[in-house]
């Protein structure tokens, strides 16, 4: 592969001479209950081929029927980004060969999208960018294939590969983004931000799981670089399917350095599809698909226009959640964040985590404390997104409840998360099968203390003396006898009645 | 009272089937035996379900004798072209593609036909993908024409038009998407509808030109025909073109026919030149009975239609090579392995290639050309306004009249092989037949005697606005009275 | 694009997009048999006015929509059933050159 052959230019070097110009194309599937075009159910890990049809399986004579409910998820989407919504709009076919599209075309929407000319906001850092939509469109998803005989079940060195078509049909929205032109060394950031403001808006309208780690929510990453202070775009490459927030940010980062690379050394970009790897945050490119240029649409003589009546759209405005803006705006003002936490908090993904761990009882300042503390830095070791780590908010208030109800105490908690993050039950679970509870049971404590006392006579003495800053050297010698597992407040107490 | 049942009317027979004069399996059996006589000679029928007809019947004769409440055609046997869809039995497109295949789930016309207590008693040939003119495209050798079995039936639905001339069938299903079903009709004697596009479901039909496809009748009898249309037709759910509407009043219209005080128009461009002189004489015949029988005739004028074919031509083929990318060699149908360790790329060409015959090849290259980029405007665009052109020509014309009517088409049956090396010349006889797919308007053929010059079944052809389907049954129904179309008495 | 002039290569290029392997013989026989239709059809450039609206769909309905009420569909049997080879619940196809 001759793309290794150039050099990588360091990210913030390259940004010296070069600005990224960035698109995101960024696919969501919706959690209709059935596909869109079938009454298929979309059940996530069902055994293959148990949810298809004739539509969905292409076989012949079978036509499709639009799912009313994956038009008005559209139109809210549309709405939400602030898009005009087409008075009359319709699907059209989008003709390449490929297994895992049955038809061998994909019903798509070309150039009448439901939705477009909109914007958004994100924020990095405090600042807030405008990112303008280009469009929002409706189609369908493609089966999955599963390559057999290769090293790695990829499809490289495969023999066969064998295809699932459950998912062939699932409705997707495709939302497209204008060409966004960010100082360069905010653009990774940005970038990662909108993803993440696309799922926040996604759960908040209810239309998706937004996933990315299921593949509920992809995103592709365009990107050129053009000569600082210059206004024509250089070519672009596409990387397809990254996969996590951060991979989004990563993606950009390495496209940077790779293309200041190629044009550093007098070369130019090829405009192609590239692959991102989790592995090490690079990219490598596509297969050239020889027909890739010549999709052939035409509008899908099998399915109705779309027409969505003014009225509909009213009602379904009035159904759009708050925006998020207002909507931080309002939480930071009821939790009491300065905007130093509500940045944090957004900036790490945790602003629904945080505000459902709320929800489930805890009180702002401790749910904040475990999303950004301990589970982002477990977030951030294991390279996964903080929302795909194995523990839901509502564990995360049952921890903070134990710990406010004594039971536990801040270092026990974090033995509480490692049972719940390896799957060892509920935090209540995790407390009685490892053990973890506080002892406050004074006969226990009463001896430990005795101990401690013998142990450490001159401390013993400084205290008998009225020095009560030094009990803290007899607690620490508790609470080493007992593995942490003591009640710190109630060794305090015992020590000082023992020593008075 | 007796009745010779492969003779007799549906009509007739469903009546001979509720007084109890004979049985569905009495009747089915009749139809088995003509099959098994006379189809060496037609090879009309890709697959005969004789168990599956006669199990059929049986059940429908055992809940009329329970005295169930059936419906009208109950125990009535009928013929599907095989494009549509059925299970137990193989469906084949006319295809080495799709040979031997059988489809896990009926069309929604078999449900209704099912439904209805219709044993059905096979499937019939047709032009590969219902691709031709002739039948001779079909991939199990050509249909005949039982008027003379040196000549084609026509197409695409040549087998249902050859098996209701020849009495294999009283009543068959076809498919017309440029005049599949009214082209075989004329060809062959009998009357074919093309129900108004999204009169009748299409789904689990295989699409060939998904904007101009239709489903309808053919039979010997307008009132037959009607019979079937009223069964089949109606508001599908599976079927987004599907109209929801009241179906047409057809089986009352054909009743009636009735044509005096209506306005009736003879489309200019539908019958001059290039048109067989016996074939015009037959029509010129047919308008004289409908002035006597007093319809007001005039001329009218649709000066598009001439550029039907050509907006045809591209639409369909455009169309086509959508439809049948789906036929891949990866989920069913046929896979051939070019050479060891292919790639499913390789496969899916070479299998494209072996399972398609020329016609069905040529029409996918032709509409991947109209398609692609930088031809879609020249080619496609410019074809989809000619059909805007000709639904307004259709608009203007049913403002004067009640009814449009033509020649079916040019010539009568031509000899077998007569046009296969030109494939320009086929399309050409669809001249008359395409204009009312592309403005999705509904027409009717009806037999009205043999050409003066060759002998052979002419058939006439009534146009009406979309939704109006009545008015052709009861166009046709008047005229079928004054005609003289002799019967086949037996097949040449 | 007025012009119809379509080469063999053209043909070539249409049979790739269109995956079908054809042979010289078809290549050949369709490279003369297409211009001559191309001849015919492409009057249709010359009749319509940039006025005149395509029409996609013959019939002006809209808005054919199905409530989101899942429905019964194949088991994997019948789903598999016309498949040229399965395995393992699947549809067994050839090795796909594709991406990576």
């Amino acid at each position: 592969m001759n793309e290794r052959s150039s050099t990588l230019v360091p990210f913030e070097d390259a940004l010296t001479r070069y600005e990224p110009v960035m698109g995101l194309e960024v696919h969501v599937e919706l959690n209709t209950a059935t596909k869109m075009f079938c009454g298929c159910a979309t059940a996530f890990g069902a055994e293959p081929n148990t949810q298809v049809c004739p539509v969905c399986l292409g076989l012949p004579g079978a036509l499709p029927v639009v799912n009313e409910k994956a038009v008005e998820s559209a139109i809210r989407i549309g709405l939400a980004l602030n898009c005009e919504i087409a008075e009359w709009c319709r699907f059209a076919r989008k003709n390449y060969f490929y297994p895992d599209m049955p038809k061998n075309f994909q019903t798509s929407q070309y150039d009448e999208p439901i939705a477009f000319d909109g914007w958004t906001e994100v924020e990095v850092d405090g600042e807030i960018f405008r990112i303008e939509i280009e469009r929002a469109h409706m189609e369908e998803d493609t089966g999955k294939s599963l390559h057999v005989g290769g090293s790695t079940g990829r499809i490289h060195g495969a023999s066969h590969s064998l295809l699932d078509y459950n998912r062939a049909g699932i409705p997707l929205i495709e939302i497209v983004t204008k060409p966004i032109e960010v100082p360069g060394d905010k653009a990774p950031a940005v970038a990662r931000a909108y993803v993440n403001h696309l799922r926040d808006l996604m759960l908040a309208l209810g239309v998706s799981d937004a996933r990315m780690d299921q593949g509920s929510l992809r995103a592709d990453v365009n990107l050129s670089l053009r000569p600082s202070g210059t206004t024509t775009f250089g070519t672009r490459s596409e990387t397809k399917n990254v996969n996590s927030f951060r991979s989004v940010e990563r993606a950009v980062r390495f496209e940077v350095s790779r293309h200041a690379g190629i044009l550093d050394a007098g070369g130019s970009v090829v405009q192609e599809t590239r692959h991102f790897h989790e592995s090490d945050g690079s990219t490598s490119a596509g297969r050239e698909k020889s027909d890739a240029e010549d999709y052939r649409y035409f509008p899908e003589p099998d399915l109705a226009p779309v027409a969505p009546s003014r009225a509909w759209v009213d009602e379904l405005r009035a159904t759009l959640p708050e925006p998020p803006a207002e909507r931080r705006k309002r939480l930071q003002s009821e939790w009491g964040f300065s905007d130093l936490d509500m940045r944090d908090t957004v900036g790490a993904g945790a602003l629904d985590l945080v505000a459902a761990t709320i929800e489930a009882g805890a009180s702002p300042a401790a749910a904040k404390k475990w999303w950004l503390g301990e589970l982002a830095r477990r977030s951030n070791e294991q390279g996964v997104d903080i929302a795909a780590l194995p523990i839901t908010p509502q564990q995360v208030a049952e921890i903070q409840s134990l710990i406010d109800a004594g039971r536990i105490n801040d270092k026990l908690a974090r033995s509480v998360f490692d049972g719940v993050l390896a799957g060892e039950g509920s935090a209540e679970e995790v407390v009685a099968a490892r053990g973890l509870e506080v002892v406050s049971d004074d006969g226990a404590l009463s001896a430990a203390v005795d101990q401690a006392i013998a142990d450490n006579p001159d401390v013993a003495d400084k205290i008998r003396g009225g020095k009560m800053q030094a009990a803290g050297a007899l607690i620490g010698a508790v609470m080493k006898q007992m593995r942490g597992q003591a009640d710190a407040a109630r060794v305090r107490e015992l020590i000082l009645e023992k020593l008075s | 009272m007796s009745i010779d049942v492969t003779t007799a009317t549906a009509a007739a027979l469903a009546e001979a089937l509720a007084d109890g004069t004979t049985t569905s399996t009495e009747v089915t059996q009749s139809y088995l035996d003509r099959i098994a006589g006379a189809d060496d000679q037609l090879n009309a029928f890709l697959h005969v379900d004789a168990e599956g007809a006669l199990a059929t019947a049986r059940a429908v004769d055992a809940r009329r004798e329970a005295g169930e409440q059936l419906a009208t055609l109950a125990g009535v046997p009928i013929a599907v072209k095989d494009l549509i869809v059925t299970t137990g039995q193989p469906t084949t497109a006319g295809s080495k593609m799709l040979e031997g295949w059988v489809p896990p789930y009926d069309a929604t016309v078999v449900t209704r036909l099912r439904e209805a207590g219709l044993p059905i008693l096979g499937k019939t040939n047709l032009d590969e993908f219902a691709m031709g003119s002739s039948n001779e495209h079909s991939a199990y050798g050509s249909a005949r024409n039982p008027w003379d079995t040196t000549r084609i039936p026509g197409g695409s639905s040549g087998g249902s038009a050859a098996a209701v001339a020849a009495y294999e069938a009283p009543l068959a299903l076809g498919t017309d998407t440029g005049g599949s079903i009214r082209q075989p009709a004329a060809m062959t004697g009998i009357v074919g509808v093309k129900p108004t596009y999204g009169g009748v479901s299409r789904h689990g039909v295989i699409a060939m030109a998904s904007s101009l496809d239709q489903v309808g009748p053919m039979a010997r009898t307008v009132l037959d025909a009607a019979l079937v249309h009223e069964l089949v037709a109606g508001h599908d759910p599976l079927d987004s073109t599907s109209i929801e509407r009241p179906v047409p009043a057809v089986v009352e219209a054909a009743r009636r026919g009735d044509v005096a005080g209506l306005r009736i128009g003879v489309v200019r461009e539908l019958g001059g030149e290039g048109f067989q002189p016996g074939v015009r004489a037959a029509f010129d015949r047919s308008v004289e009975l409908l002035v006597k029988a007093g319809a007001e005739v005039v001329e009218v004028s649709c000066p598009h239609f001439s550029h039907g074919i050509a907006a045809y031509y591209l639409v369909m083929p455009s169309e086509v090579s959508s439809n049948l990318a789906r036929f891949d060699a990866m989920r069913y149908g046929l896979r051939v392995m070019p050479h060891d360790g292919a790639s499913a790329e390789q496969v899916m060409a070479a299998s494209r290639d072996a399972g398609f015959g020329d016609e069905v090849k040529r029409r996918i290259v032709l509409g991947t050309y109209a398609l692609s980029s930088g031809y879609y405007d020249a080619y496609y665009g410019s074809a989809q306004k000619v059909r805007t052109l000709i639904a307004r020509d259709f608009e203007a014309a049913f403002e004067q009249v009640d009814v449009l009517v033509s020649p079916t088409a040019p010539t009568t049956a031509w000899k077998l092989g007569a046009k296969s090396d030109d494939p320009l010349s086929m399309y050409l006889e669809d001249v008359a037949t395409i204009p009312a797919n592309l403005a999705g308007v509904p027409g009717l053929s009806l037999p009205v005697g043999l050409a003066d010059d060759s002998g052979l079944p002419v058939g006439v052809q009534f146009l009406a606005p979309a939704m109006a389907d009545d008015r052709l049954y009861n166009a046709a129904a008047a005229l079928e009275r004054l005609v003289d179309m002799p019967r086949l008495e037996e097949i040449k | 694009m007025s012009s119809s002039a379509i080469s063999r290569d053209d043909v070539a290029h249409l049979a790739s997009l269109a995956r079908i392997d054809l042979s010289d013989d078809e290549l050949d026989r369709l490279g003369a048999e297409l211009p001559a239709i191309l001849e015919h059809v492409k009057v249709v450039q010359q009749v319509a006015g940039d006025d005149v609206p395509p029409m996609s769909h013959p019939i002006p309905v809209a808005n054919v929509f199905r409530a989101d009420v899942p429905r019964p569909g194949l088991t994997p049997d019948e789903a598999l059933a016309g498949a040229p080879a399965s395995e393992e619940q699947r549809f067994l196809v050839p090795q796909i050159l594709g991406e990576e």
